[in-house]
């Protein structure tokens, strides 16, 4: 079978210094989704990749049976493949979670749109619609002319406001792997760095790590 | 339902934290004669009679339910050592002990499935319990003293600890940056904090200084 190159030694250290197998790549971008507060980039080709292991095992799985395997191994592998389509199917449900949370949020900001995947926009689109269609229907229409829109509180909102956004100030837990240093505050107000050596854990703020997050250098707990 | 835990409570059920810790690799010592296994997860085998090998802790714990081999306790988890840390960590105030990340899901699924394979069981598994109880007292109690601060660094704190108090060391850290200006405002806002924590992921009630 096609597996990819092995997990290699036996700690969490070894990641990033060889090739990581796809369970693993496909378990941090679970965590990663789960531990921050907004959506993130779509992992299109490991998803791929995954369903496609996913398939073979099972048919694998089914030969098997029919040729009378030893029932252990077959077990063993039912238990792999079971694990393997749970990390899939939370972080699918995870980001759909997410996307309904924040749904006019993710088809408003160009930057959020663009991590979704086809079919997450095509869902989000249609899920939009038939929300604001069921507000208008049961409560807009019926309130006076200025307060009839699903985005603004009312027609002299000059921004979005009923619209609620992802708390970005929010903190997480990371651990980097490699040494990062990150400006702690923003626009030049007071620049003080914090500096992370590989492995160490922080609390941190969300918005300073983002970058990182993407880069692949630190990882969400 | 995958992916379907209360972000209130939590962010990682404690089921989904032990499924992380399960990927660990432990050595076990097989008593048949089996094939090389090549899983998604990557492949593992093969397993001769005697021969120690390195699989995923779930396979192990798999394995020996069935009866199929016997663990290797990770050389972490002996007494000598155990004692050692237990020490270390009663005489620091603020600092932790490098233990394997996952030691809590690791020891637990080894004292569930294996505790014939582990010398000592009952002392071992005593200290472990007094370990985590030091450790916890001592987050519980450097959480007080949180200056506002945009980043804090945790070192050598374990998944399940992390996964414990991070609802309330979150909210803690969130209400310091919102108040961030006067040092002054750093008690007050201690205490207010702490009396709303829920304890329903704790085991005990906080601990009194001795």
């Amino acid at each position: 079978m096609a597996s990819n190159s092995e997990v290699g030694g036996s700690s969490a250290d070894y990641e990033t210094m060889m090739s990581t197998s796809d369970v693993e790549l496909l378990k941090r971008a679970w965590r990663n989704e789960k531990a921050a507060p907004e959506i993130l980039q779509y992992e299109g080709a490991l998803v791929e990749r995954a369903k496609e292991q996913i398939e073979l095992v099972e048919e694998t799985i089914e030969d098997y049976v029919e040729n009378g395997k030893d029932p252990l191994v077959v077990s063993l592998y039912q238990m792999d493949l079971d694990r393997t389509q749970f990390l899939l199917r939370s972080y699918l449900r995870v980001r759909l979670l997410k996307i309904e949370k924040f749904m006019f949020h993710n088809l408003k900001s160009e930057e959020a749109e663009r991590r979704l995947s086809e079919q997450e926009r095509v869902f989000a689109t249609k899920c939009a619609d038939d929300l604001a269609k069921h507000f208008e229907e049961t409560v807009l229409l019926k309130l006076p002319q200025n307060y009839q829109s699903v985005l603004k509180q009312s027609a002299i909102s000059e921004v979005d406001d009923m619209v609620p956004q992802p708390h970005l100030e929010t903190f997480v837990v990371c651990r980097s792997n490699n040494f990062v240093s990150l400006n702690l505050y923003e626009e030049g107000e007071s620049p003080e760095t914090v500096e992370m050596e590989r492995g160490d854990l922080y609390f941190i703020r969300y918005k300073i790590v983002k970058g990182a997050i993407e880069s692949g250098q630190i990882d969400l707990i | 339902m995958a992916g379907q835990t209360d972000p209130h409570i939590s962010l990682f059920s404690p089921q989904e934290v032990e499924f992380m810790a399960e990927d660990e690799l432990v050595e076990i010592v097989p008593n048949m004669n089996m094939e090389q296994l090549n899983f998604i997860s990557g492949d593992f085998g093969l397993f001769i009679p005697q021969i120690p090998t390195k699989v995923p802790l779930w396979l192990a714990v798999a394995l020996k339910r069935r009866g199929k081999c016997s663990f290797r306790p990770p050389g972490w988890m002996s007494v000598d050592n155990l004692t050692q840390i237990l020490e270390a960590e009663r005489e620091s105030q603020s600092t932790f002990q490098a233990l394997p990340f996952s030691y809590v899901e690791i020891a637990r699924l080894l004292f569930d499935h294996a505790h014939d394979d582990i010398p000592d069981k009952y002392m071992v598994r005593s200290l472990v319990e007094d370990i985590r109880d030091v450790r916890l007292h001592k987050l519980e109690t450097n959480l007080g003293s949180f200056q506002g601060t945009s980043a804090v660094k945790i070192s050598n704190v374990s998944a399940m600890e992390v996964n414990i108090v991070r609802p309330f060391v979150r909210r803690a850290l969130e209400a310091f940056y919102k108040h961030d200006k006067p040092e002054a405002d750093v008690g007050r806002d201690t205490r207010s904090s702490r009396q709303q924590r829920e304890a329903n992921n704790e085991p005990r009630r906080p601990l009194r200084q001795r």
